[in-house]
């Protein structure tokens, strides 16, 4: 029988990283994912793991030790949200080049200006081509058995990349839920040792980590970091299945919700999908053959699963939590459409921005996107391609 | 300190055929540091000249293990590998002492990786920081830092009608690592090699952190001509420009005091970078330099304890 406690996203993603006991963390205090690194600074104090705290004097240091640490040869941890990923953004590309399996939570959280703590995806969607897998979790839950799986996906020998696992700041992050938990044992062995490639402890096979790279080498470099992170999708899925497994919580790169039949879809992440559940159940009540897909895996994005869930529908509605300035759509807006280009028959697609800055989502806003897909669709064509939900005009 | 030829009979942890100038004060002092360390040694590089001349990818100069990540963070950097270390040795997964040391040039050092190092000084991790100090942004092309000295041309402090080269004075440093109560804090200069190899010797016995603050010359940005490096290294310490000491838990110790303090113009006159220093219109910058020079070579005695009473 699990044990069931009740933990908000932080202290579920604190508890994970007790149990994986990294070898190193380095970490520095920001809004919403403080309360994370409390509690493992907790568990340092109180001897709960084996774990060396690096009190870093910022993020920029914090990824920096952290790469130390893992070129090192060490399983390392860290966390953080919003400025502190853009102040760490340099050393995120550089983590991923050196193929260091990092696993870092972030508390998505606005990013500035003006300042915001709540919660958008602005902060992670800017680093969506630092090189890192990028997993969404829709609840405390999958906050926990995604930090989880998240260590085993990065040290798996055929991916070592480091993964960023999400949450909704606030909404999830501070909300405390019913979480189940592994024994510390299942985690254990779930994860299994870490096998360091290359350390730089290792005095008898000295390496030089970080050389200048130029055009004569560099963009071959490139080609096999494509390469290894486009490589990753099938570990992922594996690593969701034998998790699985262990906890009768199955995980894919995505998911529908009555999604089998329906002819218009929401697309979302984090824990609007949540929200869209409420939204469909009750539009289907009145008839209407709606569904969700909700995306878990942005990076690498998986393009074919993608294809093979909306192909059949006549209407998408995405919804994103972030903006690309200037650019058509939203960041999951253009990754979803331009996947369906190839699609066997493609559906009508629009964009619904909504929710940044923290301004809350109703499952009356999602009903309203899904109504406005169905109207296009019966009308045959897109006038307006992006739209807003929840905001005052 | 073992006699030289025991020192030079020790490994070669940066190789010849790296890319750095003819010239080039740096890796004269870098060799002399990595000669000092009587155990292993695991480095930590700053984006500068010395890393990019020593790792042109597919060859590294290095004979040890070394990680270069970014430009201001090479403290943090050599902090993860040193906790990962100890981690291991906590466990005992590792059985070896191993030296950590990061190199950074003044731009790496004086200003941009200044924050990284304060924290990592703050939290005591045990390594040796080394500035190998030419007093510009050398790899960018002779750009003014801020312990580029007053009046010195520079590419973004050019000689031009209105500004005489750089208006400020510099930044002090190793003042600044001693106010971190560190243990051990120490300037230092390649043309003497054993006053180099001393303090080195010292900051990889530390407990704790230790910084070096090393001046040593750029040929290219000062103009001198590459034979001239150590000549004009030694010329800085003999005009208490660049004195040499260490302050040790906090006492301060001179070591070396030149004989005959010479006037700033000695070293100002062997470097083109101060050329202009010399027309009647700024030979005011020359006793302006002389008395900051002045000024904390009196501060230094004092805090030496070798002030005349």
């Amino acid at each position: 029988m699990a044990k069931v406690v009740g933990f908000n996203g932080n202290a579920a993603v604190a508890y994970a990283m007790k149990q994986i006991n990294p070898d190193v963390v380095a970490a520095y205090p920001i809004t919403p994912q403080t309360d994370c690194v409390e509690r493992f600074a907790e568990y340092v104090s109180e001897g709960l793991v084996d774990s060396e705290f690096i009190t870093v004097e910022s993020e920029h240091s914090a990824m920096s030790a952290c790469i130390g640490a893992a070129a090192a040869g060490g399983r390392v941890m860290t966390a953080t949200a919003a400025n502190g990923l853009a102040l760490m953004w340099e050393m995120l590309y550089i983590a991923a080049s050196m193929r260091l399996p990092i696993v870092m939570m972030v508390a998505n959280r606005a990013l500035s200006g003006n300042i915001n703590i709540h919660c958008d995806h602005s902060d992670t969607m800017g680093a969506r081509d630092a090189g890192w897998i990028h997993l969404f979790s829709e609840n405390a839950q999958e906050a926990y058995d995604n930090t989880i799986q998240a260590i085993k996906i990065a040290e798996d020998l055929g991916v070592r990349l480091p993964v960023m696992v999400t949450q909704d700041g606030f909404i999830i992050s501070h909300a405390v839920e019913r979480v189940e938990i592994l024994e510390d044992e299942e985690v254990k062995n779930f994860i299994g040792a870490y096998q360091a490639c290359y350390p730089l402890l290792d005095l008898n096979n000295p390496v030089t980590y970080g050389p200048i790279d130029l055009f004569d080498y560099y963009f071959e470099h490139k080609r096999s970091q494509i390469e290894a992170i486009d490589n990753c999708l099938p570990v992922i899925e594996r690593v969701g299945k034998e998790f699985g497994e262990l906890s009768g919580r199955n995980y894919e790169l995505l998911e529908g919700y009555r999604l089998e039949d329906a002819e218009y879809a929401v697309v979302a992440l984090g824990s609007t999908c949540g929200t869209a559940r409420e939204a469909i159940d009750s539009l289907r009540e009145k008839g209407k053959k709606v569904g969700l897909l909700k995306m878990r895996c942005f990076r690498p994005f998986p393009r074919e699963s993608v294809i093979e869930a909306l192909s059949p529908v006549k209407g998408v509605a995405v919804l994103d939590r972030s903006v690309s300035f200037g650019g058509f759509g939203g960041p999951l807006f253009t990754e979803v459409r331009s996947a369906l280009y190839d699609a066997p028959s493609r559906p009508l697609i629009i964009n619904f921005f909504y929710g940044l800055g923290g301004r809350d989502i109703y499952p009356e806003d999602i009903e309203k996107a899904l109504e406005r897909t169905e109207e296009v669709v019966k009308a045959g064509k897109i006038e307006q391609h992006i739209d807003y939900l929840g905001l005052r005009e | 300190m073992p006699p030289l030829k025991e020192l030079a009979k020790r490994p070669e942890r940066l190789t010849p055929g790296h890319r750095l100038c003819a010239g080039c004060g740096a890796p004269i002092a870098i060799r002399l540091i990595l000669a000092a360390a009587d155990k292993p040694v695991i480095a930590a590089n700053a984006t500068g000249c010395l890393e990019v001349s020593t790792t042109i990818f597919p060859y590294t100069a290095w004979n040890i293990p070394w990680i270069h990540s970014a430009f201001e963070n090479a403290a943090a950097t050599i902090a993860g590998v040193e906790t990962m270390y100890e981690a291991k040795k906590k466990r005992g997964e590792i059985d070896e002492d191993i030296y950590f040391v990061a190199f950074g040039g003044d731009g790496g050092t004086y200003d941009i990786g200044l924050q990284s190092l304060s924290g990592a000084w703050e939290r005591g991790h045990r390594f040796v920081y080394v500035c190998y100090n030419n007093e510009a942004y050398m790899n960018t092309g002779i750009q003014r830092s801020s312990a580029t000295p007053l009046g010195a041309w520079t590419t973004t402090s050019p000689v031009g009608k209105v500004l005489p080269g750089k208006t400020q004075w510099r930044k002090n440093l190793t003042e600044i690592a001693v106010a971190h109560d560190i243990p051990y804090v120490a300037q230092s200069v390649p043309s003497s090699w054993r006053d180099l190899t001393l303090k080195a010797e010292k900051a990889f016995h530390t407990e704790g952190p230790a910084f070096l603050n090393v001046l040593a010359s750029c040929n290219r940005g000062w103009r001198h001509l590459p034979a001239d490096t150590l000549k004009v290294n030694q010329l800085a310490v003999d005009c208490c420009i660049w004195p040499l000491y260490e302050v040790e838990n906090g006492e301060y110790r001179l070591t070396y005091k030149p004989r005959e303090k010479k006037p700033v113009e000695e070293w100002l006159k062997v470097q083109g970078r101060f050329q202009h220093l010399f027309s009647p219109a700024n030979r005011h910058l020359i006793d302006e330099f002389q008395a900051y020079v002045d000024r904390e070579w009196e501060r230094l005695l004092e805090r030496c304890g070798e002030t005349k009473k």
